[in-house]
């Protein structure tokens, strides 16, 4: 448009080497904030700690964000709230391993023959209809309270985002592509590792951030159940005795686990998926 | 093939594709195909010209052995070694340009050979693009690489160009015949664009129901120009084979409308 009106008015001309224009999408979102993604959590630590200087916010419905980092920092130094960390976090990567695992080979199983379809679709689609804390209690008759039932119940509730995003990838690879692999004769094994997996790939890692949170989710509910150690005892504990400053900790322990959880995935995401031109890039 | 002691030719002895009797349909209602005979000579290149539904991608797809959920009957004789040119390029979106030409290509210097023939196309320095960053008619380069790179002895062409815009598709004709006049594969192009067909191949087909209605050799020498008054006869013959009278008409109508391999 800028040209066209240049030409009929001279005065309007713009010099081509002055031209500051940012040259942009203009039905994208816009240009990418620098750390973007911290302003909101640093906007709620804001308002925390000016509720609690002002007094809007009473300790003992919610401590003070300096007690909770001396708090924090007693913890640490007593090595509890290490070993607790180590022990949740240890629960939860061990669950969404597995869960992860699991899920990506029954849905590979499931997309790529309709077999493995008729077996496994049905029962997944009946276990997701299933709230995996739901299924705790007869865990527990199964497992006991020990670990086996929390890692099992973490990797129950992982398995189910990642088969139905997953197979949904398979599903939507373009049949054009597989046609273009017969006619060039690959084997089946080729076929799977260079056109099936790659093309689905986004699916399996939009399931992977849904895992993720599920695992975190899982992890919470099983910690409360006897647990013997980890940040869910910590915290069941402090709430026995009315520490909020303990509680606190725990609950931004299980916030950083899930912002590191959910980071990680987002950079899985852009270095597997660079091939991909998004709205966003 | 059994021998023929009496006779001194073999008819069959230098056939690149043999179709004889070949029956296509994909209802019961009537058939793509209803007897189609077809001969390509090793090197030869062929254009198959015909009115939508006149069975061409039918019998580019049975060349090809893309027809499996399709009922026929009839014999098809390929070279071991076909290789395939889509109307769309199809490069793997998660795969390098170079790594998509050498897709599938069991040979210990198939990198190199990739690399070779991705500068045959123009495409040298390109190698680790991925393939949407490169443009409608650069895809196509990439796809005729992924084909030659394997050496075939035919290459079976569907509406390669129909995507691109004019002036690429005008470029991309150059390149297929030198690309063609250096490699001599056995070649059947499919298009809708009669010009195409004269300018790129040795012999025209018109295929109209199913079956060959005309099969005229392209005895034009040198560069074929259409400013040549035996290139605009062969065109108008071709033209009026096709059922349009009008040669403006269709000047306009060789150029399809649809533009949309410029993303």
């Amino acid at each position: 448009m800028s040209t066209l009106q240049a030409t009929h008015s001279p005065a309007q001309e713009v010099d081509a080497t002055s031209d500051d224009r940012v040259v942009r999408r203009r039905l994208g979102p816009g240009r990418r904030i620098p750390f973007g993604f911290a302003i909101g959590p640093v906007l709620l630590l804001a308002l925390w700690a000016v509720g609690s200087a002002t007094g809007f916010l009473d300790p003992r419905t919610l401590s003070e964000p300096w007690t909770v980092v001396a708090t924090a920092a007693g913890l640490a130094e007593s090595g509890r709230l290490q070993d607790s960390l180590l022990t949740s976090a240890l629960r939860a990567l061990l669950g969404l391993g597995i869960g992860v695992a699991v899920g990506t080979v029954l849905a590979v199983l499931s997309g790529l023959s309709r077999t493995g379809e008729a077996l496994i679709d049905g029962p997944i689609q009946v276990k997701r209809s299933i709230p995996t804390l739901a299924l705790i209690p007869l865990l527990i008759l199964w497992l006991g309270i020990g670990e086996e039932m929390k890692v099992v119940t973490i990797a129950l509730g992982v398995m189910v985002p990642i088969y139905i995003h997953t197979h949904n990838g398979l599903r939507s690879i373009e049949g054009r592509y597989a046609e273009l692999a017969e006619t060039i004769g690959v084997s089946r094994a080729e076929f799977i590792r260079a056109v099936v997996l790659p093309g689905a790939m986004p699916g399996f890692l939009l399931g992977l951030r849904f895992a993720v949170t599920t695992a975190l989710l899982a992890l919470v509910v099983v910690e409360q159940v006897n647990s013997t150690s980890g940040i869910g005892h910590m915290i069941t504990l402090a709430s026995n005795y009315g520490q909020t400053d303990v509680i606190v900790v725990g609950l931004v322990v299980y916030a950083v686990l899930g912002l590191v959880a959910d980071g990680s995935v987002r950079l899985i995401e852009r270095k597997a998926l660079s091939w991909r031109r998004t709205l966003a890039s | 093939m059994a021998p023929h002691p009496g006779k001194l030719t073999d008819p069959d002895a230098d056939v690149a594709v043999r179709v004889r009797n070949l029956h296509r349909s994909f209802n019961e209602a009537g058939g793509v195909l209803n007897g189609l005979d077809l001969r390509i000579a090793p090197g030869e290149f062929v254009a198959l010209l015909g009115r939508s539904g006149s069975g061409k991608s039918t019998l580019l797809r049975a060349l090809a052995g893309l027809d499996r959920e399709v009922t026929g009957h009839g014999s098809i004789s390929v070279p071991e070694n076909v290789s395939v040119v889509f109307q769309d390029s199809r490069l793997l979106p998660w795969r390098r340009v170079l790594d998509n030409v050498v897709f599938g290509l069991r040979a210990p210097d198939a990198e190199e050979r990739g690399r070779v023939a991705l500068a045959e196309v123009g495409l040298e320095g390109r190698e680790r693009a991925w393939p949407h960053e490169l443009s409608g008619g650069e895809q196509q380069r990439a796809a005729l690489a992924r084909s030659l790179v394997r050496d075939p002895q035919l290459l079976l062409a569907d509406e390669p160009f129909g995507a691109l815009d004019a002036l690429t598709r005008i470029r991309m004709h150059v390149l297929l015949r030198k690309l063609c006049e250096a490699h001599r594969p056995a070649v059947l192009l499919v298009t809708h664009d009669v010009d195409e067909a004269i300018v790129l191949a040795d012999r025209v087909i018109v295929l109209d129901d199913g079956v060959v209605r005309r099969d005229v050799p392209v005895h034009l020498t040198g560069r074929r120009s259409q400013a040549d008054p035996e290139f605009a006869e062969l065109r108008t013959h071709l033209l009026a084979e096709l059922g349009v009278e009008d040669d403006a008409e269709a000047a306009r109508r060789s150029y399809p409308l649809h533009r949309k391999a410029a993303s």
